[in-house]
């Protein structure tokens, strides 16, 4: 068997007319922390649903842990583990009650010691017995985590798991899927955090159904060409409102006492930029792009070609 | 290639039965509401009512109104509740709808009588609700003809009526005492069955979908069928309660005769009830949230009320509302409900009524199927 767990190619999804998956490739290697990125609405829940089986491709084929997508769907249903991104267990079940029954689905011997294993790892022992609809965010994540790990899944797809989390419990979550990378299971994960999408080990970027980039987080940052300066100064604001409609001049973001200022050709930056270097009120600086430099000018740019 | 595995049906019913303990409300509608619905309907509904009230304005004070009174009273559908002396305050009694009946006997009643004159007697009656009137009516024919036999004794007997020269024998069978809740009774099982059942299995359908949990569920290996099957699966049991509750209640209170056999009945009812569920299923796959389904819920329900003959006589429906109320489970179910207990019908005579229902249930389950392949995708 080849090391790749996830290999798709002319993946397409069609909602009526409206294309909300174009021609998606994805080649996932076993233990990679795979990270998926785009704007609302881009497709990233519906290209992890074709991937578990939940949705059927309108084109395309691929193989995910071995399995056929398109006809394998319930060999692979029974090795991933797929979290919602909303909390989708049984709010008036109990703790334990909600874990067993997903072991009874995945039909699993020595039920009770898994699931008092699970429940202990997690630290929840004693609140076995609670509602899990009367657990704070933070620990009905643990708890979907924990679900669906519990059937020892080969490969996790997590729909924007840490959405409204506190960044302790973030750091935690994060912590237990580069453990899970280690021993071999492989995670393709969405999010909108950048900080997360710098802890993946590979990425990929998707606007509007297509696939605009994908690497390593240097990878991609490399290939952005983006060239951004920094400035400090007085009265950022006044600046920023001047320099926004230059041309040559694609971002002006501030980032606390800093602004950001990016584009990608490089010769009508500098001539934009000219006048307003020379000015000693300000300090200038060439810096290195940041992932969500690169990726707000992605999204800036496939919006303009979807028009 | 429909795999079926009993383990994993089994844990969606039990995490159902889970659920259904912990939602009480839920719970305590189930068996509630066929107890209220049994007792406003078994004791409140009389499609035969008695003692309505009757004014009579007497101009002629003779044995003969005596006797004509005596007998109003006695046949059980009139009470006398006041004696007027005016043609306006009959007027005014009726059109207050504080009298139902209004009896006019005219002055020199008696005199014609006597000389067998043939006089006319006055009955006004409220017909705004023809049901309420038309029974007391329908008395008045049998007992006036014959009401003063008694009094015209002598040289008056001639007078008498003579009797017809047929005689009609009427015997109103199964039901002699024309007892409203022997019919409602009966009839009150299909209708709960059909409000509970669709209602509930709609809804929980829908609300698993609505909170995200199905895609959760349909994630891991848990075929639709298994998901279906165990979801349902309470609810035949809630099913059962509730038929056992009203054969109870039915038994002990109303005194509704059973003639026919129980275990028919069961069995004719878990075809009923699956065709019930089976439209829940069918509309939770349309509805996008509880209060659709809830609404939709009411949509079938209430043309079943109304045109399956609980409500009213089936018979006395134009033939489109007939042709609509056929289509329908709950006509059916409540001919073989009624047919069992108080006719002791038997499987041959159930057999005409049953088919009918279980067409609509394999029609409804194909389209709910076409449906619930859509709804994945």
């Amino acid at each position: 068997m080849s090391n790749l767990v996830i290999s798709v190619h002319g993946l397409s999804k069609f909602f009526g007319k409206r294309c909300v998956v174009n021609q998606f490739a994805l080649q996932v290697e076993r233990g990679q922390i795979y990270g998926f990125l785009g704007p609302n609405g881009s497709g990233k829940t519906t290209t992890i649903r074709m991937l578990c089986g939940l949705l059927t491709p309108d084109a395309g084929e691929g193989q995910c842990l071995g399995y056929n997508i398109l006809t394998q769907s319930e060999e692979i249903k029974r090795q991933v583990g797929y979290m919602t991104q909303k909390f989708t267990l049984y709010e008036d079940l109990t703790i334990r009650e909600n874990l067993d029954f997903v072991a009874r689905i995945y039909g699993m011997s020595k039920r009770r010691q898994r699931v008092t294993d699970s429940l202990q790892q997690l630290g929840l022992m004693e609140r076995a017995h609670q509602l899990a609809g009367a657990l704070s965010g933070g620990w009905k994540q643990r708890l979907a985590l924990a679900a669906c790990l519990l059937h020892e899944p080969q490969l996790l797809l997590l729909d924007e798991p840490t959405a409204g989390v506190d960044p302790k419990a973030r750091r935690d979550f994060w912590g237990q899927i580069h453990q899970l990378s280690v021993q071999g299971i492989t995670t393709l994960v969405s999010t909108h955090y950048m900080d997360e999408a710098e802890r993946c080990h590979r990425l990929a970027y998707i606007a509007y159904g297509n696939l605009l980039v994908d690497g390593t987080v240097s990878e991609v940052i490399n290939h952005s060409n983006l060239i951004v300066w920094s400035v400090k100064g007085d009265k950022l604001w006044q600046l920023q409102q001047q320099l926004t409609p230059l041309p040559g001049i694609e971002q002006v973001v501030p980032f606390g006492n800093v602004l950001h200022i990016n584009g990608h050709q490089a010769e009508l930056l500098q001539h934009s930029l000219a006048p307003w270097q020379a000015d000693n009120r300000y300090e200038w600086q060439r810096s290195q792009p940041t992932l969500e430099d690169v990726f707000i000018s992605l999204m800036q740019q496939s919006q303009d070609n979807s028009i | 290639m429909i795999k079926f595995s009993i383990w994993r049906w089994w844990a969606i019913v039990t995490k159902e039965f889970i659920q259904m303990r912990r939602d009480r409300m839920s719970f305590a509608m189930m068996v509630g509401v066929p107890l209220m619905q049994l007792v406003l309907f078994g004791f409140a509904i009389n499609s035969d009512p008695k003692r309505l009230p009757t004014i009579v304005l007497a101009a002629d004070p003779s044995v003969f109104s005596r006797t004509l009174i005596q007998a109003l009273t006695n046949s059980g559908y009139f009470q006398i509740v006041k004696v007027v002396h005016h043609e306006t305050e009959i007027e005014h009694w009726l059109a207050l709808g504080q009298a139902q009946f209004a009896l006019t006997i005219p002055i020199d009643f008696s005199r014609q009588l006597v000389r067998g004159e043939r006089p006319a007697l006055l009955l006004e009656a409220d017909a705004t609700d023809p049901a309420a009137t038309s029974n007391a009516l329908g008395t008045l024919n049998v007992l006036i003809p014959t009401v003063f036999d008694r009094d015209l004794v002598g040289p008056l007997q001639h007078l008498r009526s003579k009797p017809a020269a047929v005689e009609l024998r009427v015997h109103r069978r199964y039901n002699p005492d024309g007892i409203s809740q022997y019919n409602i009774v009966p009839g009150l099982m299909g209708v709960v069955l059909t409000m509970t059942m669709v209602m509930i299995t709609a809804l929980a359908i829908t609300r698993e979908r609505e909170r995200g949990t199905m895609e959760n569920l349909l994630a891991t290996p848990a075929r639709p069928l298994e998901v279906m099957i165990g979801k349902i699966m309470p609810y035949i049991l809630i099913g059962y309660v509730q038929v056992t509750l009203i054969l109870i209640v039915a038994h002990f209170f109303f005194k509704v005769p059973m003639l026919g056999s129980l275990g028919l009945l069961y069995g004719i009812a878990l075809i009923f009830i699956a065709a019930n569920l089976a439209i829940g299923i069918t509309f939770s796959t349309i509805a996008k949230n509880q209060l659709q389904a809830m609404q939709m819920a009411f949509f079938f329900f209430l043309p079943s009320i109304l045109l399956s003959g609980f409500m009213f006589p089936f018979r006395g429906m134009p033939a489109w509302a007939q042709q609509i109320g056929e289509v329908l489970p709950l006509t059916h179910f409540s001919r073989l409900v009624r047919g069992i207990l108080l006719k002791g019908n038997g499987w041959e005579e159930s057999l005409p009524e049953l088919w009918p229902i279980v067409i609509f249930m394999v029609i409804v389950i194909i389209l709910g199927m076409l449906r619930y392949r859509e709804t994945l995708d």
